[in-house]
């Protein structure tokens, strides 16, 4: 077990945790968004900061991505992280500035609206999409590509996502909206990912319910694949 | 070549190489660094071979490719020993008269030689020459006596006797201890203690250990590592083993930019050489050691020279930063620890072994030893690959080595660092050079990257085009990094356009804030120098550019107009045929107007008069 301190009381992690997760154990509130329990830190948001102190040196630094370590000092409320992250915030906002649960979030920090004019495309690179599809759905059917402002999310080579099986968790997670699935007549379409996939219908109400690209992709990945008829019923007519 | 099995050897074939070297009578070097080899180098070259050959001197001249010699704009650079008498800017039809002249009949050719922009003084020898008269070659002065795809020439200079003296004399905390007695602080920019770097490395509780060049060399207009790699190769190759036995390392990699073609090229000869002779491998040198060297190329991107991206890189991944709570030096490539070195750095271990740490810190001042390697560029008389002892007060490099500023301007700014660093004005030019002081100030030494800028340089717009850099070259995870470089390149280019506001400055600066405290890696950590260190000194041109929409260096094309003086112009017309916009207007005879409207500013009017009578408002 490790003993660390955060505002001025004592916790115990488990090794492999990080600040923010034993935060959040506890009860204490550190703004988030590219973290998500499920997934591996990314440190991207650049949200999550905190001054720690380690050996006598104190840094500003990213909760999300700093392991829990014996003795360190965490501090989650000083005019410095307080100053870092409402400024990140508003950077944030400037990116998604209509995304209902930016406006929240930034509001929660007191923030109602950005000196900058709106530059983005309502994506904020959170990356969390890219990492639900590579380590929850195993699909690995986007990355990111290109540097800087030219950064984004794209299916490789930009052409058309051709291991997305349509399962629609990136569009479940996303945090603006910015990924959309249309349904239209028996296709799926993810327009962002250039994506189309048939459709299977359910043999008793009729209902378009699971791409064919998702059924072969969980046979082929399951170790006891269920009964070869399983994907004929919906789940509701299961 | 059978592989050479004890340090005697080693001896032995030294012994034998110098002795026929010896036996010619004088030696012709050409410079065919990247520099010289844009400027017809190889044609002299191949030239200076057939004139030999067809004058029967090949048994008494031996003739030698070396690499860069650092004064690349005066290349391709040839001299001849002994006598040292350097000849500037060579070309294949001079071959036959230099061949002539100098080699059998021993007189010097003036036209070729060296002549100072200012003075008009020649000089015939190459260490006469202000330019490097004022340096303290250590590291980069044995690339003119050296081919760097001959091993021959490598050890006749003395090479792998730091290394033979290393494996039979020395146990690895001895190393380490010299290396920290020198104080040697790494090249690549951090200045951070070698020695305490390798210290921690070694003490790793790990078996498998590496270590590592980083020659990814990204910043624009830098070529110190490129000139080292492909001028002395075996010198890094040799640095690295003395690390990497120190360390306890039996692997190690070159990072080396994509884009470097020579250096590869020599790098891959001199690791074939060092193997065949037993000088990389299973048991070099019969001591036991055992050590291999792969060259990795880089990705291409500048960002990629970051220490945690450059090993994520080496293992394969996308060369991004990640977080190093834990050091890279304990936890680096696949989590084994992992030392890595600029190349200047690992350049400075072989001579630190031979000449002893004593030798070694007499050079610098009392925290900085050694000398640094920087390209000299801008608007400066000498421009090139110069070293110097660290603490020289900037006014010497420019003015006494860079020969001062051309065409009698005034000096306004000299930036230092690469991209990241700041510009520091004239009030500052007593500064000692090294990486504590120039830090202090709000620049830094960055790998080695010096720019001179004169009074006719807008210091908003030199901000601008740093940030354009850096918005680019940022990987862009960091929303701060991201957006903070791309935000102030946008206010910078409003200013330059016109269209500053009173409160750009303040978000100017919490931009900067934000950016260098909330980013991940040291680029988001530094990008804001450049901005912060021209409001620093220069805060009255951003002034200048918001409130009077006026650029006072007169380069921001929005806030400038050209006319033409009415009393100087005599209506000869020049201008008005070379305009590309035809905004020029009037009677041929009669003084000319120009048109603001369709005038873009290209500045070409007022190159093309004689009599001055184009002005800049
Ligand atoms: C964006 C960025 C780019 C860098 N590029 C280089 C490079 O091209 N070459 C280099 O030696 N160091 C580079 N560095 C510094 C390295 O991270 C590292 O500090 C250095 O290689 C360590 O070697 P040294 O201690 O010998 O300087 C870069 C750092 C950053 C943040
Ligand atoms: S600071 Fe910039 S370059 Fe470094 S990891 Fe963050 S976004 Fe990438
Ligand atoms: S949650 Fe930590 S950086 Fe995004």
């Amino acid at each position: 077990m490790i003993t660390l301190w955060i505002d001025d009381k004592q916790y115990e992690a488990a090794e492999g945790r990080t600040i923010l997760q034993v935060a959040l154990d506890n009860g204490i509130q550190i703004p988030h968004l590219c973290y998500h329990e499920n997934l591996s830190s990314f440190g991207g948001c650049r949200l999550c900061q905190v001054e720690v102190t380690r050996d006598n040196k104190t840094v500003l630094t990213t909760s999300c991505t700093y392991p829990a370590m014996d003795g360190i000092i965490v501090r989650t409320d000083t005019p410095k992280v307080k100053k870092a992250r409402r400024f990140v915030m508003e950077l944030l906002l400037s990116l998604a500035p209509d995304a209902p649960k930016i406006q929240d979030l930034a509001q929660e920090m007191g923030i109602v609206a950005t000196r900058f004019t709106p530059a983005g495309d309502n994506c904020i690179r959170c990356g969390l999409c890219v990492r639900a599809c590579d380590e929850l759905v195993g699909a690995h059917a986007i990355t990111f590509a290109h540097r800087g402002a030219q950064r984004m999310v794209e299916p490789p080579f930009a052409e058309e996502a051709e291991n997305c099986i349509g399962c629609g968790t990136c569009v479940q997670i996303c945090p603006t909206g910015f990924i959309s699935m249309e349904e239209q007549g028996m296709e799926r379409k993810i327009g962002k990912w250039k994506r189309t996939l048939k459709m299977k219908a359910c043999a008793k109400c009729g209902r378009p319910f699971i791409s064919f690209a998702e059924i072969a992709f969980i046979m082929d990945k399951v170790k006891n694949p269920p009964p070869a008829d399983w994907f004929d019923y919906c789940s509701d007519c299961r | 070549m059978h592989r050479l099995t004890s340090v005697e050897e080693l001896e032995k074939i030294r012994k034998i190489t110098l002795e026929e070297k010896s036996k010619k009578s004088s030696c012709l070097t050409v410079c065919l660094g990247t520099g010289c080899q844009a400027y017809a180098g190889q044609r002299v070259y191949e030239t200076l071979k057939k004139e030999i050959t067809s004058h029967n001197l090949t048994a008494e001249i031996e003739l030698k490719a070396t690499g860069c010699r650092g004064f690349c704009e005066q290349g391709p650079i040839l001299v001849l020993y002994p006598g040292e008498i350097c000849y500037c800017r060579v070309q294949p039809e001079n071959v036959p008269d230099i061949i002539k002249t100098t080699v059998i009949e021993n007189r010097i050719i003036e036209d070729l030689l060296y002549q100072d922009p200012v003075t008009g003084q020649r000089f015939i020898k190459e260490s006469e020459i202000p330019f490097y008269r004022n340096q303290s070659r250590i590291i980069l002065g044995a690339n003119r006596f050296i081919n760097p795809q001959d091993l021959g020439d490598y050890l006749a200079q003395g090479g792998y006797r730091a290394l033979a003296k290393t494996l039979e004399e020395m146990t690895p905390e001895q190393v380490i201890a010299e290396i920290e007695k020198a104080n040697l602080r790494g090249r690549g920019g951090g200045g951070f203690p070698a020695g305490l770097k390798w210290e921690t490395t070694r003490r790793a509780p790990a078996k498998k250990k590496y270590v590592i060049v980083n020659a990814d060399e990204g910043d624009p207009g830098a070529y110190m590592d490129r000139s080292l790699l492909e001028g002395n190769p075996h010198l890094i190759l040799e640095g690295l083993s003395i690390g990497a036995y120190a360390i306890g390392a039996d692997e190690g990699f070159i990072y080396l930019r994509q884009e470097y073609p020579l250096p590869l090229e020599n790098l891959s000869i001199a690791i074939k050489q060092a193997e065949e002779y037993g000088l990389l491998g299973t048991n070099i040198l019969g001591t036991g050691f055992n050590f291999s060297v792969k060259i990795k190329r880089g990705a291409g991107a500048f960002v990629s020279g970051e220490s945690s991206a450059l090993m994520s890189a080496i293992e394969g991944k996308i060369g991004e930063p990640r977080p190093k709570h834990i050091n890279t030096a304990l936890s680096g490539i696949n989590g084994k620890p992992s030392n890595l070195n600029n190349v200047e750095t690992w350049a400075n271990v072989p001579i630190i072994i031979e000449k002893g740490a004593e030798w070694y810190t007499h050079i610098g001042n009392a925290t900085n030893k050694g000398t640094k390697i920087f390209s000299l560029v801008g608007k400066v008389n000498n421009t090139g690959l110069i070293e110097v002892p660290m603490g020289i007060p900037l006014k010497k490099i420019i003015f006494d080595l860079g020969g001062g500023i051309p065409g009698g301007k005034k000096f306004k700014a000299v930036q230092t660092g690469g991209p990241s660093g700041g510009c520091l004005p004239q009030h500052h030019l007593d500064t000692p050079v090294d990486f504590d002081h120039l830090h202090e100030l709000g620049s830094m030494m960055g790998s080695g990257g010096m720019i001179v800028m004169d009074e006719e340089t807008c210091m908003v717009d030199v901000a601008k085009y740093f940030m354009h850099f850096l918005k680019d070259e940022s990987c862009g995870k960091c929303v701060s990094c991201r957006e903070g470089t791309r935000k102030m390149y946008e206010i910078l280019e409003a200013i330059t356009l016109g269209q500053g506001k009173e409160e750009d400055i303040p978000l100017l600066e919490e931009l900067a804030w934000v950016t260098s405290n909330t980013s991940l890696c040291a680029l988001g950590r530094t990008a804001s120098n450049p901005v912060l260190s021209t409001l620093k000194y220069f805060r009255d041109e951003y002034e200048a550019h918001i409130r009077e929409k006026r650029c006072p260096a007169k380069v921001c094309k929005a806030l400038i107009q050209y006319t033409i003086d009415q009393e100087k112009c005599n209506g000869c017309g020049r201008c008005r045929n070379l305009c590309p916009q035809k905004a020029i207007e009037g009677e041929k005879g009669s003084p000319l107007t120009i048109n603001a409207q369709s005038c873009i500013r290209c500045g070409i009017c007022r190159e093309a008069c004689r009599f001055e009578a184009v002005i800049v408002r």
